[in-house]
């Protein structure tokens, strides 16, 4: 139980990378709030140095760089915060982190279910 | 005594709550994922349980990563709702409990739980979504809540075994409750699903399909995976089965299934929705 396995495309977010992400989440989590959504779009740097994201998060953040955001500490449960100040669902957001288009990426999901049967 | 009646499980990601809101329930897309819930909701209007146990986990709504319960029990007469951030509607507070949520409390702590107790809590919607989903309208307030959380979010995360054992020892408080309610269990969440990474997308119906057999048969089974081997085998936010598992656990002995359900994709998950009753 203790070690830890790796996983192919999957980033265990422990404590390490809770760690280095905290203050990405931390901006993250005030996007439940209207306010913060606002402020962010803005002025997004501005908010960025408010939270004192590092330069490759902030960075990831400009650029809507999903899988870098995740490398630098991201959890989802918060990026799919920042996802949703994009306008981005978790289609859309699977499309970008799998290089694929969202209609693509559904297809994918399909493929595994219901896309069996229905050929 | 108080007496579990049944348990239920069911999805509970926000796509579902958008697609009550906009009533396209009917539509190609989601049509065979709804039709699981009249049965259940016939099931509930029939029996009027008092109380709702409902397993979930909090998305970072309320719980942030500064200070992250392992396990919470909300013993609240009432739970809000709030904005998440993303377009789900905010729904009207849901009515807590204040007697065997504190039973429950002292129960679990006499039995070497040690959960972290809430007198006021926002509730996401890993709970609000299945609410909504048995009593559209939001007609449940009233229905008693007990919201019980577990950590899907952040590794360490409590153990397959122990949220199954949690479950137990809840359900063994319930037994010992001096009171005639009737409880409902609620396991939310799942199954195979991964939001995050290039592995994003993964669902595993066959695996889905097994969880729902042995949660019936052969719950222990579960148990004996790790939170490591569910990230592999149902992906990273597959660990939701934890929810799952713990309702089980609350059930004690032998149960039937009277209806289930299986779709997937819905959104990014294999959805699966199950009524178990005691046997
Ligand atoms: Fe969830």
């Amino acid at each position: 139980m203790t070690e830890k396995k790796e996983i192919w495309g999957t980033i265990k977010f422990d404590g390490p990378m809770a760690t280095k992400g905290f203050a990405l989440n931390k901006m993250c989590y005030t996007f439940n709030n209207a306010e913060g959504r606002e402020e962010f779009k803005k002025d997004e740097a501005a908010y960025c140095d408010k939270f004192g994201l590092t330069p490759a998060q902030k960075e990831a953040v400009l650029k809507r760089d999903i899988l870098a955001l995740e490398r630098e500490g991201g959890s989802i449960y918060y990026l799919a915060k920042f996802a949703g100040v994009l306008g981005l669902n978790v289609q859309d957001v699977g499309g970008l982190q799998t290089g694929r288009t969202t209609e693509e990426f559904k297809a994918y999901l399909d493929s595994q279910g219901r896309g069996k049967s229905n050929g | 005594m108080a007496k579990i009646i049944g348990g239920i499980t069911t999805s509970h990601i926000p796509a579902i709550g958008i697609a009550m809101d906009r009533g396209i329930e009917d539509t190609p897309y989601w049509k065979d994922f709804f039709s699981a819930y009249p049965p259940i909701r016939e099931w509930l209007a029939e029996q009027q349980p008092d109380i709702a146990i409902v397993f979930y986990n909090d998305h970072g709504l309320e719980m942030f990563l500064d200070k992250k319960p392992t396990f919470a029990i909300g013993c609240a007469p009432q739970y809000e709702n709030a904005d998440e951030g993303w377009g789900i509607a905010t729904i009207p507070p849901v009515t807590g409990e204040t007697e065997l949520s504190w039973h429950i409390v002292n129960e679990l702590i006499e039995n070497d739980f040690d959960p972290t107790v809430c007198q006021d809590i926002k509730v996401d919607h890993g709970l609000t979504v299945p609410l909504s989903l048995m009593y559209p309208g939001r007609k449940y307030q009233h229905l008693k809540v007990i919201p019980v959380c577990i950590n899907c979010e952040r590794h360490p995360m409590p153990k397959p075994s122990r949220c199954y054992a949690l479950g137990q020892a809840i359900g063994r408080a319930v037994e010992s409750f001096a009171g005639d309610q009737k409880v409902v269990v609620f396991g939310t969440g799942g199954l195979s699903h991964q939001l995050d990474g290039e592995r994003a997308g993964i669902i595993n119906a066959d695996f889905d399909n097994e969880c729902m057999d042995k949660l019936v048969s052969d719950p222990e089974a579960l148990t004996r995976y790790s939170n490591d081997d569910l990230t592999e085998i149902a992906g990273a936010q597959g660990v939701e089965l934890n929810m799952w598992l713990a309702m089980r656990g609350c059930m004690l002995g032998k149960v039937r299934e009277v209806h289930r359900n299986y779709v997937a994709p819905i959104s990014n998950t294999g959805a699966g929705t199950q009524l178990l009753l005691p046997e």
